[in-house]
This record gives C-alpha cells, sequence and structure tokens, in this order.
C-alpha cells in the first residue's frame, strides 16, 4: 500500500459566516481518478483550493507528503490543475503558451504538446481572444497533458462547452494522459458524463464528505428496485434511502446496504446511477 | 483522424513508461519575456508613437520656419535692401562665431538634441505607471492568475519580474527608442544644415553631442530604478491587494494622508512639517515612476545653466541623487512594498 497522494484530516475553513471545510477527511490513493460531487455551495471548489496552496485553511493536509500551505512551490512541479474553464490570459498566443510553459516547467514535453494540437484549429499564432471557449479549453488541455504531473485537479473543466467538446475532453484525458502513476481529481455537475470514466467517487455535502467508494463497490452497496404496483408497503419496510414515483403505479426505490435477494422479490433490480444516487443522498440541501 | 488519436495514444504510451525526464527551465527569462509579450504596447510601442510623433512635429517645425525665414528673406528684401541669396548662410555664421559663442551653439544643439527623448520618456512614466498599477489586478480580474499559479513558478519570481519589468527593461527600451529619436533628429536637422551650406558633421554629430547624450541616458538607468522603487512597489502593492479600482486607492490613500497632515499642520496640533511630507511622500510614491523628478533631490551647486551642455557635470549632478537618503529610504520602502504584495499574491483569493 503507497502512501496517499492526498491525506487529509480536519479541515476547517470558514469564510463570512459560512463554514465551507468543516472537519473534512478524506485520502486519495495513486492511480485513481476520483470525482468529487456536491452540490453548489457545499465545499467542492474551497477543497480543491486548499489542496492546491491557493487558500489558507485550519486542519491537516499532505499533498505528495508535502503542505500545500507551506511547500506550494515544491508541490507545483508535480501537480498540475485546470481551475474553471478559459482562463488563459487573452493575450497569449498558442505558440507563446508553450514556449512559456516550456520555459517553467522541467516536467513540459513540448513536443508532445504539439502533438496534441495536430489536426485542431489551433495554429501557433492565434490568439486567445480569437479562439471559441471549446477551443481555450482544447489548448488548456493540450498544455496540461503534456506536463507529467503527479496529480491533476480539474474543477468543472468543462461548464459552459457543448457535448461534442465535452465528451472530447474526457475520452483525451482518458487515452492519452492517464495511467497508474497519475491521480486525477475532478468536480464538475454533469455526473452522467463522468461517471463510466470514474474510479473512486467522493459526495461533499456542507463541507464534509457524505460518501467515499470506489465506482465498483458502489453496485455492492447501493441497489435500486423498479417496485411492482401493490409491493410498495412491503418494499418501505425496507427503509428505501430514496422514492420516486413513475406512472403507471410503478416507484423506483433506492435502498443502500440491503439485501439483493430480498429486493428481487419486490420487482426489477439494477445499480443506481451515480446522478440518482446523488440526488438521494443530497436530498434536503436547498430546504 | 482515428488513426492520428491511436498513433499518438500509442506514442505517449510508449513515452509514458520512462516519465519526461525533467529539463532545466529559465524562469526569469521566460517571465520577463511574458511580460513583454503581453505589454509590448506599453513598452515598445508607445515610445516609438511619442518620439515619432515629436519628430514629425519638430520636421513641421523646421518647415514652417524654413518657408518662414524665406519669405521674410524677400520682404526683407524690401525693408532694407539688402540681399540675402539662400536666408541664413550658417557656415558664414559660424566662421563670424567667437570661440565662446562656438561652445554656446554647440550646448544649445545639445541640449535640444536631448530634447527629442523627452516624450518617449514622459511616455515611459506613464506606462510604467499603469503597467505597475494594472499587474497583479488585471489578472485576478481575467482570472489567469489561475492559469500562472498552476505552474511551478513563485509568487516572488512572479512579482519580481513585474518590478524588473517596469524599472529596467521598460526604462531601458524607453531609452533606446529615445536614443533612435535623438538619431532620427540630429539626421532631420542634418538636412537643414545642409540646405544652409553648414557642414552637419562638425555642427551636429560630434561625440559631444549624441554619444554623450546616449551616455547620460544610459546611465540613468540605475538612478532610475531605484528612485522609481517606492512608486512601483507602492502601486504594486495596490494592484495586489485592492479589490477593485486600483487606480482610485492608489490616489486617494496618499492624497488624503497628505490632506490630514496638512489640516493638523493648519490646527497646529502636532509639529509637522506637511510640505515635506508632500514631497517626499506623496510626490515620490505618486511620480516616482517619471523619469528625472529625482532632479529635486540632485545637488545642483555645480550645475549652472551655461554648463548644461556639459555632460559630465550633467553626470556628477545626475549621480549626486545617489548620496541623498531619499533615494535610499525610498528604495528600501520600495523593497517593503514588493515583499508585501508577494505576500499578497500569494494567498489573494481570485474572487
Amino acid at each position: 500500500m503507497t502512501t496517499p497522494v492526498v491525506s487529509a484530516r480536519g479541515l476547517r475553513k470558514a469564510y463570512k459566516n459560512k463554514l465551507a471545510l468543516d472537519n473534512t477527511a478524506f485520502d486519495i490513493p495513486s492511480g485513481r481518478i476520483v470525482g468529487l460531487i456536491g452540490p453548489n455551495g457545499a465545499g467542492k471548489t474551497t477543497a480543491l483550493k486548499a489542496i492546491l496552496g491557493l487558500i489558507p485553511f485550519d486542519g491537516d493536509l499532505k499533498v505528495l507528503g508535502k503542505d500545500p500551505r507551506t511547500q506550494r512551490d515544491e508541490l507545483m512541479n508535480e501537480v498540475c490543475f485546470i481551475a474553471d474553464v478559459a482562463v488563459l490570459p487573452r493575450w497569449i498566443t498558442v505558440a507563446q503558451a508553450i514556449e512559456f510553459v516550456a520555459g517553467v516547467h522541467p516536467r513540459f514535453d513540448a513536443a508532445k504538446c504539439r502533438r496534441f494540437l495536430e489536426g485542431t484549429q489551433l495554429k501557433p499564432g492565434l490568439k486567445v481572444r480569437e479562439m471559441s471557449k471549446g477551443m481555450i479549453v482544447q489548448l488548456h488541455l493540450a498544455l496540461v497533458m503534456a506536463i507529467d504531473a503527479r496529480l491533476l485537479v480539474l474543477d468543472e473543466p468543462t461548464l459552459g462547452l457543448d457535448i461534442l467538446y465535452r465528451k472530447q475532453f474526457y475520452q483525451r484525458l482518458l487515452e492519452d494522459y492517464f495511467d497508474e502513476d497519475k491521480t486525477i481529481l475532478v468536480t464538475t455537475h454533469q455526473v452522467e458524463e463522468i461517471e463510466h470514466i470514474l474510479t473512486d467517487v467522493m459526495f461533499i455535502r456542507d463541507g464534509r464528505i457524505a460518501l467515499d467508494t470506489p465506482m465498483e463497490s458502489l453496485g455492492e452497496r447501493y441497489t435500486e428496485v423498479l417496485v411492482d404496483a401493490g409491493k410498495q408497503d412491503a418494499a418501505r419496510a425496507l427503509k428505501p434511502i430514496d422514492e420516486r414515483a413513475l406512472p403507471f403505479g410503478k416507484t423506483v426505490m433506492l435502498f443502500d446496504g440491503a439485501d439483493r435477494a430480498r429486493l428481487g422479490e419486490l420487482g426489477e433490480t439494477r445499480t443506481p446511477g451515480l446522478a440518482d444516487l446523488f440526488v438521494a443522498t443530497m436530498k434536503g440541501t436547498y430546504a | 483522424m482515428n488513426a492520428a488519436i491511436d498513433a499518438a495514444g500509442m506514442d505517449v504510451a510508449k513515452s509514458s513508461v520512462p516519465r519526461t525526464p525533467p529539463h532545466p527551465t529559465h524562469k526569469l527569462k521566460l517571465l520577463l519575456r511574458r511580460e513583454f509579450w503581453e505589454h509590448k504596447g506599453g513598452f515598445f510601442w508607445a515610445p516609438i508613437w511619442a518620439g515619432g510623433i515629436s519628430l514629425l512635429l519638430t520636421l513641421m517645425a523646421l518647415i514652417f520656419g524654413e518657408v518662414a525665414m524665406r519669405r521674410e528673406a524677400v520682404s526683407g528684401l524690401k525693408v532694407n535692401g539688402q540681399v540675402m541669396i539662400n536666408g541664413l548662410d550658417l557656415n558664414l555664421i559660424t566662421e563670424q562665431m567667437s570661440p565662446d559663442d562656438v561652445q554656446k551653439l554647440a550646448d544649445g544643439i545639445s541640449l535640444s538634441t536631448a530634447s527629442a527623448m523627452f516624450w518617449p520618456l514622459l511616455v515611459l512614466g506613464f506606462v510604467v505607471f499603469f503597467y505597475c498599477l494594472g499587474s497583479l489586478y488585471d489578472e485576478r480580474k481575467d482570472r489567469s492568475v489561475l492559469f500562472w499559479k498552476s505552474l511551478p513558478v513563485s509568487d516572488r519570481d512572479t512579482v519580481l519580474s513585474k518590478a524588473l519589468s517596469a524599472l529596467v527593461v521598460a526604462p531601458t527600451l524607453a531609452i533606446a527608442v529615445g536614443i533612435a529619436c535623438m538619431v532620427a533628429f540630429l539626421l532631420v536637422l542634418s538636412v537643414f544644415v545642409l540646405l544652409h551650406h553648414g557642414n552637419p558633421f562638425v555642427l551636429l554629430w560630434s561625440p559631444d553631442n549624441l554619444l554623450a547624450n546616449a551616455g547620460v541616458a544610459l546611465a540613468a538607468i540605475p538612478v532610475y530604478a531605484l528612485w522609481a522603487l517606492p512608486s512601483a512597489g507602492w502601486l504594486l502593492l495596490c494592484s495586489a491587494w485592492s479589490k477593485s479600482k486600483p487606480f482610485l486607492w492608489a490616489i486617494m490613500i496618499p492624497v488624503f494622508a497628505g490632506v490630514f497632515i496638512s489640516w493638523f499642520d493648519l490646527m497646529n496640533v502636532f509639529n509637522l512639517d506637511s510640505s515635506w511630507f508632500w514631497k517626499n511622500v506623496v510626490a515620490h510614491l505618486l511620480g516616482g515612476v517619471f523619469p528625472g523628478t529625482w532632479f529635486t533631490v540632485m545637488d545642483m551647486d555645480g550645475l549652472q545653466v551655461k554648463e548644461l551642455g556639459n555632460h559630465l557635470v550633467l553626470l556628477k549632478a545626475l549621480y549626486s541623487a545617489l548620496a541623498t537618503p531619499q533615494l535610499w529610504i525610498g528604495a528600501g520602502a520600495g523593497i517593503a512594498m514588493i515583499a508585501a504584495a508577494v505576500r499578497l499574491r500569494r494567498w489573494r483569493d481570485d474572487n
């Protein structure tokens, strides 16, 4: 067992009369793709900013064995991030961006970056201000993927992009970047689009980790049942964590840790989607 | 397309087995280049435009003078009957001048040559002022700070590269443009000297003129850097600190402090000298980035008006600023404010 890439204990960060991180604790092992998912204002971005050493906070946090508050400069040789969409400076050209990153980042491979940009509309002389949002993200991703970082943090990297760019973004990340030495931590609202690439998922709610599990054990723990008409009361006796009605008298119920064989008698069972699980877990957040 | 992706994928798979070997970096060089890329318009083109326009105005004035003189010569014919074939004959005039007058003429020409640098250097002051004020604020406003901070460049190096750009790169470029303007100015004058039968090599292109002027200008760069340090530091600090309207904060804080001190002075509450504060704090903080504002502390004793053409005396007076406490205390304060700006950039949230 190797040491985790990120190890957090008792994180606390308060903004003006609001607690963004409240005794938050989690570990992120190496070689995983972890989704950090939570409603607006749950503390996702604050957690990522803490990991990246961008904000002060209280508690114990080690990223690759270093404290991001005091050792940020060394840490950034091995950590990279895309925080928010289209933050590349508007005056820079493709060629300048590559030259700059190559000159300041010891682990950046300029040839690899140019190869990623082959076949795209991103020509060397093109300025960021002349690009569409999707193209800016394409360039940013190419720059970041050419950096041999051990931890890549992505905060809503595809917000506001059309589906073609979104699909391409995650596809490239999987095909051309991810390997067992790298770890990716990603937050997004488009849960359905990333659930198939995640190896682990964390739900965060009101600054606390509400769920932290590998994707494969999700199916062992949670079951969704399409309960037949007339069996609802029997099903409710098993304490579903969520239920929603469908047309024609059927009800979908979500169970945590219930016996699958038993549930099978009540109706059709299946592993729930991340989005349904998220909605069930976060019920009452905005109430 | 698919094949290309596959091939690229294979390549990456192969190359990722030995991790990308770390290569040496040239952070400071790239950081300075980065500032130049972004601010090429201010650092490079603005002094050129200023110099070019002032040259154009000089040229227009010379043509106007030439035309007016010829008309005068024609009308002069009527008044006193004297015939001047080609207006002014410089050769005749210089031949008849006493050595003292020749020296005066040379000094005058040297001064007017140096004045060709005035506009590029004035523009430099404005460029550096607004560059410092925006450099740490704009990156937060357009959120590009999130990109810069994703790279292994420390806040110290980033802020230092901005200070160096303001205090060394920008003035060096502006002075280089200024020297080019002096050359262009002399070329324009040469044409007129030739028109009036003078020898431009004797009158204009003596080493005492262009080379000495350029030398004084280059020698002024270190004085500029030290003198502008508190001003640049203050503006960088405001830029790193302010959440909005850095310009207003940068101006208002010293000005209001000055107003308060003047008020106390008027009320005779404390024994404060408000004019000292206005001159040494407010003016230095806000005006220090304008070249030549250090003349207030220069030792002018050795400098008589008639000696303005003597470049060694000028140089000595210029460097006398280096012997004043105002310059060094200001520089120390500037370094402290830059350090504070580094710290602010480290923890300033992007929103």
